[in-house]
């Protein structure tokens, strides 16, 4: 992993809210290196500042201080290069399957028969093949988020940012997902960044988990996780690490009463 | 728990013709239902009006003849005897005419305000300040500027469509949940591109509802529309037969009026349910 490249750089990230005339620091000082392929998980309880951090990376916030680089190059606003997997999908309501998977390869105006070619494409990597033509209400949950993946990843994204993806689903339904994630990472080799709040989750899916903290929010360690794949989340080892960021994440909540 | 039993061994033989006038009744309760009112209000009409010999309103009878008289002619023979097509086609066009400028003028410009802050601060006060002032209030306006003819009846009918259009348009576009523009700059979606693709979509059922309530006012204001000195319209043969004291005329106009207004009202309805088949609250 050491000579794969960086594909993005956060020093010394700060974001402050302005809330009704009131500061808010919702992060501080954040420095993260992220290399080409990794799955890396910011873990942390709610006003840790990992949904802000990775609403930078997106370019839907500004940082307040410090620089967020994508190959070297500082971020200015959205791009396709960086998709984000909403928790609350963020389908288009008046679009099929197929037309929201084939949203992003049409606003960069593809021609359309290459754009329904990709979109039948992630439709079947998804499995979704059977409700191409079917509009989002008409779909349970899981399937709008494989809907919402396969739109990252009919527009070519780099990166694939997800914002608690799975945190409205069924546990049942969740463990599919995150199989079938990590199916298509092992396939398409991205580069991706998942927030959560999930500990198993985290140690399920991450080669690396960033432990985030509150009061203001901060990068607090960065552990490598080593566990062979796929993963047995009744093995030692896996309830070793989790036993360990368990401790480290409730140790942070200690300081925070304190 | 046992009566249900019981119920349910009840040979199939017996339950199958019941089952189906069970449908059929089901399937007539609720034109019924719709009918029976109206059937009240033409027993009280009738009761009150018929035989009696000052009585100003006519009986709904005479009405129903007058009515045959205005569409088919043959009866009486007079002035307004088989012209109602004639006027039904003038009020058609007039209120038609009205919304489709109210829609050409209040669409872009509802989504120019709910969507650009300069030209809501611009245009919004303006707006609503002329807002509250009636239809009614701006006829001899219109007729001054417009002169005496249909285009003062075509102005009004556009005045009365334009506000519930462009107020409908201006939530629609401000009520696009955020997300999904969020969605769409990721994707690589330009902000101007968003307004075809995002902003026009997401609020097209809060412009139905403002189209359809347009529509709705447009059939409402033509009475006072062609109250301007037309010859012919709804409207005009209401007035003209109540300067006659015509008033079985004047119930067959308002009757005309309610059913164009109604099928007009369906055919939105119709394109509505079409367009909008993607919204759950719209199916």
């Amino acid at each position: 992993m050491s000579d794969t490249p960086t594909i993005l750089s956060l020093r010394h990230v700060g974001k402050t809210f302005d809330v009704k005339g009131r500061k808010i620091e919702a992060l501080r000082d954040a420095n993260l290196d992220v290399k080409r392929g990794e799955f890396v998980c910011l873990l942390g309880a709610s006003g840790c500042g990992k949904s802000t951090l990775l609403r930078i990376v997106a370019g839907f916030e500004t940082a307040s201080s410090g620089e967020v680089l994508m190959w070297n190059r500082p971020i200015e606003g959205p791009d396709p290069t960086r998709g984000m997997v909403f928790q609350d999908y963020g389908l288009f309501p008046w679009l099929t399957v197929r037309d929201n998977i084939g949203f992003g390869p049409a606003s960069r105006r593809r021609p359309s028969r290459e754009v329904k070619d990709t979109a039948d494409h992630f439709i079947d990597l998804v499995g979704l093949g059977k409700f191409a033509d079917v509009y989002p209400h008409q779909l349970s949950g899981g399937m709008k988020q494989r809907v919402a993946i396969a739109r990252v990843l009919a527009n070519e994204a780099e990166m694939v940012l997800m914002d608690e993806p799975f945190g409205a689903l069924d546990a049942m339904t969740r463990e599919r997902l995150q199989d079938e994630l990590l199916e298509l990472w092992d396939r398409t080799k991205l580069t991706v960044l998942f927030v959560t709040h999930s500990i198993e989750e985290a140690v399920v899916l991450s080669n690396r988990v960033i432990v985030m903290s509150a009061g203001p929010g901060r990068i607090d360690s960065d552990i490598t996780v080593n566990l062979p794949r796929p993963r047995d989340v009744s093995s030692q080892d896996f309830n070793e690490l989790r036993r360990s960021l368990s401790g480290k994440l409730h140790s942070h909540h200690g300081k925070v009463a304190a | 728990m046992s009566v249900a039993a019981d119920r349910n061994q009840t040979p199939p033989a017996a339950t199958a013709p019941r089952r189906q006038i069970a449908f059929e009744a089901a399937r007539l309760k609720q034109p019924a239902l719709a009918l029976l009112l109206p059937l009240l209000v033409l027993i009280l009409w009738h009761l009150a009006t018929a035989g009696k010999a000052y009585s100003l309103i006519p009986p709904p009878a005479q009405v129903g003849l007058a009515f045959y008289d205005l569409a088919f002619g043959g009866i009486r023979n007079d002035f307004f005897s088989g012209t109602l097509l004639t006027h039904v086609i003038a009020s058609v066009s007039r209120v038609y005419g009205g919304f489709f400028l109210a829609v050409l003028a209040a669409l872009p410009l509802g989504l120019l305000i709910g969507r650009i802050e300069v030209v809501r601060q611009m245009l919004d006060p303006m707006l609503q300040i002329l807002r509250p002032i009636p239809v009614t209030a701006w006829l001899p306006l219109a007729m001054i500027i417009f002169g005496i003819g249909p285009t003062s009846a075509i102005f009004l009918v556009f005045l009365g469509a334009f506000y519930p259009i462009l107020i409908n348009t201006v939530f629609g576009v401000r009520s696009v949940e955020p997300r999904l523009f969020e969605a769409a700059s990721m994707l690589g979606c330009t902000p101007s591109a968003q307004f075809a693709k995002v902003v026009l979509p997401a609020s097209l059922p809060a412009i139905f509802t403002g189209l359809r309530l347009g529509l709705g006012f447009a059939w409402m204001i033509i009475v006072i529309g062609e109250m301007t000195g037309v010859p012919t319209g709804l409207g005009a043969i209401i007035m003209e037969a109540r300067q006659l004291s015509r008033t079985e005329i004047v119930i067959c106009g308002m009757i005309a009026i309610g059913v164009a207004g109604f099928i007009s009202d369906r055919i939105i309805l119709m394109i509505g349910r079409k367009l909008l088949s993607w919204s759950p609250n719209h199916v």
